[in-house]
């Protein structure tokens, strides 16, 4: 009975048998292990009973006699078949040594940190000459107003805007819905269920619409900024388009930064509509407030510039998720995570941002007693 | 190792695909240890026969016997059995770009060995200084590297597993000619020290000289001929005259 793969070693003799492949070499490391060397001298190592071997297994046989000449043995090898021969001398010639590789660096969490602090200031950085090339990229294009892509405008427009309506309009309802039920429980307690629409008109015109709306997108639209920019990176279309002589900014760019700057503010009274509708519809089953009262209430109560201000911030946030949105779409590299990492990246830095935006608005419209 | 059987056994090979037969009636051999080249014009059904070896697509009818195994009714576990013993380079090279070319050698013997990592480690540099690469390019990320280097770290990683038959999908495409003769040379010396069988798709006509036993010409949905190179290009067929005629006069 013969084993697949074997080595043993008698008479200063080390013989190798078998299959010497790639899937053999545990077992042959196994039996290399519990076999007792001399401590010094000459031995031969037969391979007449070889019926194969792989390159794996010429780099074993060689990986023992090294090992065997640092334990000052000095090994030969005999009766091995020609093309086996051949393999090994292959392998022997070009036998790597893994001290040569370069050595990965590692960083102390001290020089993590300062290396992450300084990544995270030079993408800041590189956003902002980002933000300034477009700008001066807009300035070329307002003074040939030729260039300006309308087409292209125009199907951005209906991408993040139009075919945004029923989600957005679902949701705000509902924010609607949620927000009346909340406010309603304890406004009834104090029998001042009217108060409602003073209380839902202001949230939703001045808060919630905006922001809400502004988040929804940023996951919707800015993520598919990143993607489909990022796509084009890598496919080198955007070089392509460079060399053609159209800037990708006059033809992606821009027109999805303006086409979003035009629909945000849009879908936000979209946003507007529906909240309140939410909220009307609650507080019609639950406070016993008929429409009538409710909107008769609402015109006198809440002003216009409630809504104005919650529509100001609009164009903002559009700025916000779209220049994120193309920054990070345009930094993608050629590795396929970056496409997914940017993404990530696009969607939660406009969230934050948008959020920081609404904090500095909110602290803005307090000094000025809006 | 040696069997009597044909390592690739591919027979009425029929393949229907977007309202045209690709493949009318295939039939081809691929010998243990030998390089077989398979050219032909665009849209004679290349790619999509080296796909249908792969096991990537299934022909419309036909067998594709490797190994001795029936391909088209092979289950998982056959498959996966088969899978162990090819290598294949693309065309595109397909490394993993979020991995190093390290990594990307070391992937198949994580994955179909239980050997230790340091052994892996020194399999994958060995396959990776076989491919002619330096050293200190195992550490770098596919996109670090030119494109003949690429091919070559793509050609480590098909070679990891030490395997019996080596799939190379249009291996010296867009390299320049002094890196192609040198490439070939590579797939010459790693095919007579590992004792490889070779199937090779490419366009390359001084290539194909250089490295081929057989070629086999696909036109008209079949194989029109498969003969040694210097024989081919005396074959009278006017598809096999236009293809090698053509592209000399360029």
């Amino acid at each position: 009975m013969q084993t697949i793969a074997n080595v043993h070693f008698k008479d200063r003799q080390l013989i190798c048998q078998g299959e010497w492949n790639l899937s053999h070499i545990p077992s042959l490391k196994q039996s290399f292990v519990k076999i007792p060397l001399p401590s010094g001298g000459e031995i031969t190592i037969d391979g007449s009973q070889v019926t194969q071997m792989d390159t794996a297994g010429a780099w074993l046989l060689l990986e023992w006699t090294r090992q065997l000449s640092n334990k000052k043995i000095i090994s030969s090898f005999i009766n091995f078949p020609e093309p086996t021969q051949k393999l090994i001398h292959f392998i022997q010639k070009r036998e790597p040594h893994s001290e040569n590789l370069p050595p990965v660096e590692k960083l102390d969490w001290l020089a993590r940190i300062g290396k992450m602090a300084i990544e995270q200031w030079e993408e800041f950085y590189l956003y902002l000459s980002f933000v300034g090339r477009l700008s001066i990229e807009l300035l070329r294009i307002l003074k040939n107003p030729s260039h300006i892509r309308w087409k292209a405008l125009l199907s951005s427009v209906y991408k993040t805007g139009y075919q945004a309506l029923p989600i957005i309009g679902l949701l705000s309802f509902m924010i609607g819905v949620v927000l009346t039920y909340q406010m309603g429980v304890q406004l009834r307690t104090y029998g001042a269920n009217i108060f409602i629409v003073d209380l839902l008109g202001l949230a939703v015109l001045r808060e919630f619409g905006p922001l809400l709306t502004a988040i929804m997108i940023a996951g919707r639209t800015g993520s598919s900024f990143t993607a489909e920019l990022g796509l084009m990176k890598t496919n080198q279309e955007i070089d392509a388009l460079d060399t053609i002589g159209v800037t990708p900014s006059e033809l992606l760019l821009l027109p999805k930064i303006f086409g979003l700057f035009i629909a945000l503010p849009l879908l936000t009274i979209w946003a507007d509509i529906f909240g309140i509708l939410g909220g009307m519809v609650m507080s019609n089953n639950m406070l016993n407030i008929t429409w009538y009262d409710f909107l008769g209430r609402f015109q006198h109560q809440i002003p216009v510039k409630a809504l104005l201000i919650g529509l100001g911030k609009a164009p903002v946030f559009a700025l916000i998720i779209s220049s994120i949105g193309c920054f990070q779409g345009m930094s993608v590299k050629e590795t396929a995570d970056s496409i997914g990492k940017n993404t990530t990246k696009s969607v939660v830095y406009a969230i934050f941002f948008i959020i920081v935006a609404d904090a500095i608005f909110s602290i803005l419209f307090s000094k000025l007693q809006l | 190792m040696t069997t009597t059987h044909p390592i690739i056994h591919i027979q009425h090979l029929k393949t229907y695909l977007g309202d045209a037969w690709v493949h009318k009636d295939l039939n081809l051999e691929v010998k243990t240890g030998e390089i077989l080249v398979i050219v032909g014009g665009s849209g004679s059904g290349k790619t999509v026969l080296l796909h249908e070896m792969l096991a990537l697509q299934p022909p419309t009818s036909g067998s594709i016997r490797i190994f001795g195994h029936e391909l088209t009714k092979a289950n998982a576990e056959t498959l996966l059995a088969i899978q162990r013993r090819w290598g294949v380079l693309f065309q595109q090279n397909a490394l993993f770009s979020s991995l190093s070319v390290l990594e990307n050698v070391s992937f198949p013997l994580i994955e179909h060995t239980e050997l230790d990592e340091k052994t892996i480690q020194e399999l994958a540099l060995l396959k990776i200084v076989l491919a002619g690469l330096p050293i200190e390019a195992a550490v770098k990320y596919p996109a670090e590297l030119s494109g003949g280097m690429q091919k070559r770290a793509a050609l480590a990683r098909a070679i990891a597993l030490d395997p019996e038959l080596l799939f190379l999908d249009e291996p010296t495409a867009g390299l320049d000619p002094n890196k192609v003769i040198a490439f070939d040379e590579l797939i010459l010396n790693l095919q007579s020290t590992m004792g490889l069988t070779i199937v090779m798709v490419t366009h390359d006509i001084d290539s194909l000289k250089r490295v081929a036993n057989r070629v086999a010409f696909l036109g008209e949905g079949k194989v029109l001929a498969v003969e040694p190179p210097a024989q081919l290009m005396q074959n009278k067929h006017p598809l096999i005259q236009e293809f090698f005629n053509g592209q000399r006069e360029q």
